[in-house]
C-alpha cells in the first residue's frame, strides 16, 4: 500500500517534469520559428544591401537622377524606371480611390445583406486573380480596347495636348495604370468597408433623425469620420501598385523612356527587374538592378508605414 | 447642413445613390470580362493531351503543359512544408505565449513589412540566398521564394484565429491539470483548425500565382524535372513565355494555362470562403 504511494507520487513528479519540460520545449520551438521570421527579414535587407553596393558606390545620387540605361557602356540610371513606376502607380490611386470609396458606401451604407454577400464574394475573387492573368487579359483583351475605344477618339480631338500626344498603341502608360487601378480596387475597397463600419451608428442615426438625406450623412458624417482610415486604405493601394511586376511589364511597353504623354509606352522598376535580372551579365549591371529592387522595397516599407499609422488610428481593424 | 430645397435634395441623394451603384458596377465589369474571356479562350485548347505532355515548340502539333502543372504543385509543396511550420508555429508564439511581449511586437512588425514586399524583390533575394550560391536556377530556390511570401500570410491569418478563441476554454484546461502545450495543440489549435486552414488555403492560392519571383528563381524548363535541383517550369512563368511570344499557337496555349491556373486559385479561394463564411 505505501509502496505503490510512493511509487505513485513518484510517477507523478517525474511525469509533471517531463510535462514542464515539454512545456519549455514547445515554447522555445515555437520561438524558434518566430526568430527565423526576423532573421529572414534581417537577412534580404542585408543581402539586398550588400549586393547593391557596387552600384551604390559607383553611380551615388545620379543613379536616381539619371536617364541613361546603358548595358553596354555600363551606366545606369534608374529615372525611366522611377518615372513609369511613379506614374503609373498615380493613374491607379486617381482612378481607383472614387470606385473604391464607392464600393465601400455600397456595401456598408447601400446594399442589403444578400447584395452585401454577392459583390464582396465578387471583389474577394478580384482580388484573388494572379498578376499573370491580370497581364495575359491586359494584353490581348484591355490593351486592344483602350486603343480602339479610347486613345483614337480622345487622340484625335485632345491630341494637341501633351498627356494625349503620339500614336494610338494601346500598350503604354495609360493601360499600365488603369490595370493597376483593377487590381488595387480589391485592396483599398476592403479596408475602406472595414474602416466605414467602425463609424459609430449614433452619428449616422443622429444625422439621419436632424433630417439630412442619406447622402448628406455618408457626405458629412461618415466620410469626414472615416477620412483618415481611407487615406491610410489608399497610401496601402499605392504601395501594391508601385511593387506590382507581371501585369504592368506585359501592359507598359517596357521602354526605358520618359514622356510626358500618357499613350506613350513606359517601364518601371518592377518590371525592368523581371526582364532583365537574368540577362544582366556584368557585375554592375547586376547591381544596378538590385538597387532597384531595394528601392522599391524601401518605398513600400515607407507607405505602408505611413498606412498602418492612419488605419491604426480610426481602428484596429487591420 | 439643409440648405437648398427638400426636393432638389431628395433629388441629388438618389443621383448621388445611381453614382455610387454606377461605380461599383464599374468595378465588377473587370472580373466578369477575365472569367469569361479565360473560360472562352482557354477551353477549347484544354483536353487530356493538353494537360499530360510536354510543351511543343511554336507551330507544331499538339503539346502541353503537364510539367508546368506538375511543376507549380512542386513549387507549391515545398513552399508549403518548409513555409507553414514557420508560419503557423510563429503565429503560436506570438499569441500564446508573448501576446504583449517585445520581441512579439518587433515579429508583428517584421510580418507586416513581409507582407508589403513586392514579390519581385523576394524574387532576387531568393536568387541572392538559393540561387547565386548553389550555381543555379533550380525548383528549390523557386520553392524558397513561394516560401517567404507565404510565410507572413500564414502567420498573420492564424495569429488572428488563434485570438478568436476564448479564453475560457484555455483557463479549463488548465483548471483541469493540462499542461500548456497540450492546451495549445489539443484544446485551442483544434478549435481554430477551420480558421487556420482557411488562411493556409488563401496563402497557397497566393503562392501559387506569383510569377516574377520563379522567374528569378525556378526559372522554367522545357521538360520534366527530375530534382529539386534543377529549374522546373510553373503554370505562371509559362502562361509569361507563351504570352509574349509571336506564335499564335502559343498564346493560345497561354489562355489554356490561364484556365488550368485560375481553377486552382479560384478552388482554393472559394473552399476557403465556404469553410468559414469569412465576413468582409
Amino acid at each position: 500500500m505505501g509502496e505503490n504511494k510512493i511509487v505513485k507520487k513518484n510517477e507523478q513528479r517525474s511525469s509533471k517534469i517531463s510535462q514542464s519540460f515539454l512545456d519549455k520545449t514547445f515554447k522555445n520551438v515555437t520561438l524558434f520559428f518566430a526568430v527565423i521570421v526576423v532573421v529572414l527579414m534581417l537577412w534580404m535587407v542585408i543581402a539586398l544591401l550588400i549586393q547593391s553596393k557596387l552600384s551604390i558606390e559607383k553611380f551615388g545620387f545620379s543613379f536616381i537622377k539619371s536617364t541613361d540605361w546603358d548595358p553596354v557602356q555600363d551606366k545606369f540610371g534608374a529615372l525611366p524606371f522611377i518615372y513609369g513606376t511613379i506614374v503609373s502607380s498615380i493613374i491607379a490611386v486617381l482612378i481607383a480611390t472614387p470606385i473604391s470609396i464607392g464600393i465601400g458606401i455600397f456595401l456598408t451604407e447601400i446594399s442589403n445583406k444578400w447584395m452585401k454577400i454577392v459583390i464582396a464574394f465578387m471583389v474577394q475573387i478580384l482580388a484573388s486573380i494572379p498578376s499573370i492573368l491580370y497581364g495575359l487579359w491586359g494584353l490581348f483583351i484591355f490593351v486592344p480596347f483602350i486603343r480602339d475605344y479610347f486613345q483614337k477618339p480622345v487622340g484625335d480631338v485632345l491630341g494637341w495636348f501633351p498627356l494625349f500626344s503620339g500614336a494610338p498603341i494601346g500598350l503604354g502608360m495609360l493601360s499600365a495604370g488603369l490595370i493597376l487601378a483593377i487590381m488595387i480596387i480589391p485592396i483599398i475597397s476592403a479596408l475602406v468597408v472595414d474602416i466605414i463600419e467602425t463609424v459609430p451608428s449614433d452619428l449616422k442615426a443622429g444625422s439621419l433623425a436632424l433630417g439630412s438625406t442619406k447622402w448628406e450623412m455618408i457626405w458629412k458624417v461618415v466620410l469626414p469620420y472615416a477620412k483618415q482610415g481611407i487615406f491610410g486604405a489608399v497610401i496601402m493601394g499605392l504601395g501594391r501598385a508601385l511593387g506590382e511586376t507581371m501585369a504592368v511589364t506585359m501592359v507598359i511597353g517596357n521602354r526605358a523612356e520618359i514622356n510626358l504623354s500618357l499613350f506613350a509606352p513606359g517601364h518601371s522598376m518592377a518590371a525592368v527587374i523581371a526582364n532583365e535580372f537574368n540577362e544582366a551579365t556584368g557585375a554592375v549591371y547586376y547591381s544596378s538592378l538590385i538597387e532597384i529592387g531595394l528601392l522599391l522595397f524601401l518605398v513600400t516599407f515607407i507607405l505602408n508605414a505611413i498606412a498602418r499609422v492612419f488605419i491604426h488610428k480610426i481602428s484596429k481593424v487591420y | 447642413m439643409l440648405a437648398g430645397n427638400i426636393e432638389a435634395r431628395k433629388i441629388f441623394n438618389n443621383f448621388m445613390h445611381v453614382v455610387i451603384v454606377i461605380l461599383t458596377v464599374l468595378a465588377l465589369i473587370p472580373l466578369i470580362s477575365i472569367l469569361s474571356y479565360i473560360i472562352y479562350k482557354g477551353y477549347k485548347v484544354i483536353n487530356f493531351e493538353f494537360l499530360t505532355s510536354l510543351p511543343t515548340p511554336a507551330g507544331d502539333i499538339g503539346g502541353g503543359i503537364g510539367n508546368a502543372i506538375l511543376g507549380t504543385l512542386v513549387l507549391v509543396g515545398v513552399a508549403s512544408v518548409i513555409g507553414l511550420p514557420i508560419g503557423i508555429m510563429s503565429a503560436i508564439y506570438l499569441n500564446e505565449y508573448e501576446p504583449k511581449g517585445k520581441f512579439a511586437e518587433v515579429v508583428r512588425f517584421v510580418v507586416d513589412i513581409l507582407l508589403g514586399i513586392p514579390s519581385v524583390v523576394v524574387g532576387i533575394f531568393a536568387y541572392i540566398a538559393f540561387v547565386k550560391p548553389f550555381g543555379g536556377f533550380s525548383a528549390m530556390s523557386g520553392g524558397m521564394a513561394l516560401t517567404i511570401i507565404l510565410i507572413p500570410i500564414v502567420t498573420r491569418s492564424t495569429e488572428g484565429v488563434l485570438k478568436l478563441v476564448p479564453n475560457e476554454y484555455r483557463e479549463g484546461s488548465y483548471a483541469l491539470g493540462v499542461s500548456k502545450w497540450q492546451t495549445i495543440v489539443k484544446i485551442v489549435i483544434p478549435t481554430a483548425m477551420k480558421g487556420i486552414v482557411t488562411g493556409v488555403m488563401l496563402a497557397v492560392a497566393r503562392a501559387a500565382g506569383e510569377t516574377a519571383p520563379l522567374l528569378l528563381t525556378a526559372f522554367g524548363n522545357q521538360y520534366w524535372s527530375s530534382s529539386l535541383s534543377e529549374p522546373i517550369a510553373s503554370l505562371p512563368a509559362q502562361i509569361f513565355q507563351y504570352a509574349k511570344s509571336p506564335y499564335t499557337d502559343w498564346i493560345d496555349k497561354a489562355w489554356g494555362a490561364a484556365l488550368v491556373l485560375i481553377i486552382m486559385v479560384l478552388f482554393l479561394n472559394i473552399t476557403a470562403r465556404i469553410i468559414t463564411r469569412k465576413k468582409y
